[in-house]
């Protein structure tokens, strides 16, 4: 894997100023989610990482806590430019996007109580609740491939939506608890596998 | 301008670091992005304080996936409209800096010694709860309107739309603030 050699050959960025403009272009047009613009614009656009290379970054931005899509950019920017790319990369992400959600923020307070407005955000809120569940089903197609199998896989995720959904157990308990046995399972799974 | 909305909203500085603390927390345990905590911070911030209405943690959600960008942001949007500036910050350093410092660390580490099987371990046994939560966390932000049936009917239609076909997600947001000023649900 020539994961090590990011930005050491090939098209790379010029300046912390790139880095800063080619994310924030990602961000604004991420509506419901940046990751697959990302792709686009950073492996087919800007030709920054090949894919593999972004696969491998991604894989780790996800399995890390925290906004998947912030990780990555902290990650890359870090290769690219040290802690300063890091920050000018995530920093692009965030900054006008977060003005645009606090003005949106402010602007339906001011007419919070307009019918109109009232309205526009329940029907948002439909949406949103939607969008969530067409993640989650999208990463259900994936359980058949996990070292732990659909059978294991399908039970465990549905028990951690009825214990935090709707027993509102604090997400904590669940993911030590759970979380530390899927894992394990995982981990004991895949030794057996690659034993034989 | 309303310029109270700055304000902490009668929220003592005890309750901002409560916020800021609680935001730490879940930003360390964020596995599979910050919407998949969102259930645990409705049960902080809605159902144990009460901080914050079910309509308008909702909503606060809503608008940050109406907006182009990381989805993180309703996480300052929450903070602002449960204890403005102070609790906007509050919350917004919380959920942000903890996973931010990881992430830079790890991906440090990660690039001398790629491929480690750990890493595999945790992002496939991690699945299925990351898929739990995100299921619950779509359960929550159904409660203003589950009571609704057409406004079950939109949930599945975003959700067969989404899966049967490669649509923007920008056009069903676009349709979902429409059927919500007509009055449709």
């Amino acid at each position: 894997m020539s994961e090590v050699e990011i930005g050491k050959a090939g098209p790379r960025p010029a300046s912390l100023g790139e880095v800063f403009l080619a994310f924030t272009r990602m961000a604004l047009q991420g509506f419901g989610g940046v990751l697959p613009i990302a792709h686009r614009e950073l492996v087919e656009r800007l030709r920054w990482l090949d894919a593999a290379q972004f696969v491998e970054v991604l894989a780790l931005s996800q399995v890390l806590p925290g906004p998947n899509v912030v990780n990555l950019a902290i990650i890359l920017g870090d290769r690219w430019f040290g802690w300063r790319g890091s920050l000018a990369a995530a920093g692009g992400l965030l900054a006008f996007p977060f003005i645009i959600v606090m003005a949106l923020g402010i602007a339906f307070r001011q007419f919070g109580g307009h019918p109109l407005a009232l309205g526009a955000l329940r029907g948002l809120g439909v949406v949103a609740a939607g969008l969530v569940i067409s993640t989650a089903l999208k990463l259900a197609r994936t359980l058949k491939e996990i070292p732990l199998g659909l059978l294991v896989g399908a039970p465990l995720a549905l028990a951690t939506a009825v214990l935090v959904g709707l027993l509102h157990l604090p997400l904590l308990w669940v993911l030590l608890g759970l979380g530390a046995f899927s894992v394990g399972a995982t981990a004991l799974a895949r030794r057996r596998r690659e034993g034989r | 301008m309303d310029w109270s909305a700055l304000g902490l909203h009668g929220h003592a500085w005890a309750d901002i670091g409560r916020l800021a603390l609680h935001f730490t927390m879940l930003s360390a345990m964020a596995i599979g992005g910050v919407l998949a905590t969102a259930s645990d911070m409705h049960r902080l911030l809605v159902i144990e304080l009460g901080w914050i209405t079910d309509s308008a943690f909702t909503s606060s959600v809503a608008l940050a996936q109406a907006a182009p960008g990381p989805n993180v942001l309703f996480v300052p949007l929450l903070g602002w409209n449960i204890a403005g500036l102070a609790g906007m910050a509050a919350a917004l350093a919380g959920i942000m800096i903890p996973s931010s410092l990881l992430a830079f660390a790890v991906g440090r580490y990660h690039r001398k010694r790629p491929g480690s099987g750990v890493i595999r371990s945790l992002t496939s046994g991690l699945a299925p709860l990351t898929l739990g939560l995100l299921l619950s966390t779509g359960w929550v932000l159904m409660t203003p309107t589950r009571q609704d049936w057409r406004a079950l009917l939109l949930v599945l239609l975003t959700v067969g739309a989404l899966l049967r076909f490669k649509i923007s997600p920008m056009w069903l947001i676009a349709l979902g603030a429409a059927a919500g000023m007509a009055g449709w649900v």
